[in-house]
């Protein structure tokens, strides 16, 4: 699993509105990248594109490339759908199915789609993904039992474990502990290293200790002012662009002088 | 913060004791006041409903029994200790149920397609007409079937499914708009949660959006029958009167709850000439309350019925 993701000269826009300007980046598979950068500036927009999420929106449409190995997932021919379960997701606030149980919302990317699965399978799929995302020990004994009634930061790792439950080449992660305590945080963290093993990762986070501690590589983005288009300014491998920054605005930021 | 600067802390510590201690007593009076209205708001409300409740049990349980749910009105004449209300409950059950099975389909297609794809044009247009046929008249709904039928199979067609058709004219812009509104309260956050695992939109609406908010959608098909079984002006027009058992929606005239009570009680007396014969003089009014009872014993196990569902289907939070 793990694949690469090139991305060339890529444009976002909301109906005529410019988003982010002019990305070009390369996410290095079984590794962790994180994006970086004040409110507004389009990292979670960039983030969606990476899986065709952001299509979702009316309006929205992209100009340049987001190629997975070759690939160019825009391509003519290449079905939304497809990427997405190649690319899987977890967002910023916590959203399992309410009307599932804890086993269904792992299920629901298989059951969701009426693909037969034999009730073995199913549970073998249900254990391995929440050992998966560090949940199974929690949950096993009441796997019956509604997912939302479950703590934030278990909810979290259950959409962790509904998203790894698909078998995606690659996750996104928009902000995922910005609703969570500390303890939920360092949980997810700590989950976040030992997936790396297996996924490429991309993590968009507002806490830059957070990207410190988790990312390989960083990409911090920029908008020159309201109504700007957002832009990558710098990325590089995390240790030096957080000790050796080589533009001005990204060591400011880091260093907390804006933002 | 407004003190004055040359206050001492102590002073100032004082000055905020006695504000703390400070009662208000105009608020509290206005706080009494509006609690007296709102109490007397909900009793003047409360009034007409027990009222009613009250005069349909006084007048209609005389005659609410077995036998009396249990026939109908063929041979019954005069004064005679008989007739009941059983074609008219299974007029009432059927052409309601007609008008359900045509209108839930069309009300909640047209609800999803409004929230889930809608924001041109057409959907403007749509929430505009849907408006406009929430006010129409239900005689006119009546006399829309009547037209319809009248052209396809002549005047003077009388048939059961034209008056599901008259009702579903009034329950469609109810289904759509309480369904709109349930799947407005669906959180976005569902829907991109079932797209990011790669599940179509199609799916994605069938199996998380509607899922998700069936148990409102009940509701609003529930008060939606409830805003028609009692509709009496196109029924008369559209089904007609008959005092026998016809359990055929598209052959023939039926007889419904609402219409055979506007039926009995406009019979009035029965003049009691013969003394050799029972006769009881109000005996039309008697049928009239008691099927006026019926009507509203059924409307409330609807109610609890959609009170089931609603509660089966919720999303819970602990299993």
């Amino acid at each position: 699993m793990a694949q690469r993701i090139d991305v060339k000269d890529l444009d976002i826009y909301y109906g005529d509105f410019l988003a982010v300007e002019g990305v070009t980046m390369t996410i290095e598979p079984r590794s962790v990248t994180a994006f970086i950068g004040p409110s507004g500036c389009g990292k979670s927009t960039f983030l969606r594109t990476l899986n065709r999420m952001h299509e979702v929106i009316p309006g929205t449409r992209v100009e340049g490339s987001v190629e997975m190995e070759g690939v160019d997932l825009y391509g003519p021919g290449v079905d939304p759908v497809a990427v997405r379960r190649q690319i899987g997701m977890v967002f910023q606030r916590p959203n399992p199915f309410p009307t599932m149980s804890i086993e269904e919302n792992v299920l629901a990317g298989v059951k969701l789609v009426n693909k037969r699965i034999s009730k073995s399978d199913a549970a073998d799929l249900v254990e391995s993904s929440l050992r998966g995302s560090n949940l199974w020990e929690e949950v096993k004994d009441r796997l019956d039992k509604p997912g939302a009634g479950l703590s934030g930061g278990q909810q979290q790792r259950l959409c962790i474990a509904r998203a790894i439950a698909i078998k995606p080449q690659v996750l996104l992660m928009d902000e995922p502990c910005s609703a969570l305590d500390p303890i939920s945080t360092l949980a997810i963290e700590d989950l976040i290293a030992e997936l790396k093993q297996d996924y490429t990762i991309v993590i968009v986070t507002h806490n830059m200790q957070q990207a410190a501690r988790v990312s390989d590589r960083t990409a911090f983005f920029n908008i020159a002012g309201t109504g700007k288009p957002g832009k990558l300014i710098e990325m590089d491998d995390t240790s030096t662009m957080f000790s050796s920054p080589t533009e001005k605005a990204t060591e400011d930021y880091i260093s907390g002088r804006f933002g | 913060m407004t003190t004055t600067p040359d206050l001492t802390a102590e002073q100032r510590t004082d000055a905020v004791r006695t504000a703390l201690a400070q009662a208000d007593p105009g608020r509290h009076r206005k706080d009494r006041v509006m609690t007296v209205i709102i109490y007397g708001a909900f009793v003047l409300a409360m009034i007409p409903l027990v009222s009613l409740i009250w005069t349909v049990l006084a007048n209609g349980l005389e005659r609410f029994d077995w036998y009396f749910l249990t026939v109908s009105m063929r041979g019954v004449f005069g004064g005679m200790d008989a007739g009941g209300i059983y074609h008219a409950i299974i007029g009432t059950v059927e052409i309601t149920l007609g008008a359900t099975l045509i209108s839930v389909p069309i009300g909640i297609l047209t609800a999803i397609y409004l929230v889930e794809y809608g924001g041109g044009m057409l959907a403007k247009w749509v929430t505009f007409f849907v408006d406009v046929m929430t006010g129409i008249p239900s005689i006119v709904a009546g006399l829309f079937a009547l037209s319809l039928f009248a052209f396809f199979f002549g005047p003077g067609i009388r048939l059961g499914i034209m008056g599901s058709v008259a009702l579903a004219v009034l329950m469609i812009p109810v289904v759509v708009r309480s369904t709109e509104e349930m799947l407005k309260l669906v959180p976005n956050e569902l829907r991109e949660a079932s797209y990011a695992l790669g599940v179509p939109k199609w799916l994605t609406i069938v199996k998380v959006v509607l899922r998700t908010s069936v148990a409102g959608i009940v509701t609003g098909v529930m008060l939606a029958i409830a805003r028609v079984i009692g509709e009496t002006a196109p029924l008369l027009l559209t089904v007609g009167v008959i005092d026998s058992i016809n359990y055929n929606l598209f052959e023939g005239r039926m007889m419904t709850l609402p219409v055979y009570v506007y039926r009995q009680y406009s019979q009035g007396y029965v003049p009691c000439n013969d003394p050799s014969a029972v006769c009881i003089e109000d005996i039309n009014f008697q049928r009239a309350w008691a099927a006026a009872l019926a009507l509203i014993l059924i409307v409330m196990i609807l109610n609890l019925l959609a009170r089931l569902i609603s509660r089966y289907f919720a999303p819970k939070l602990r299993g």
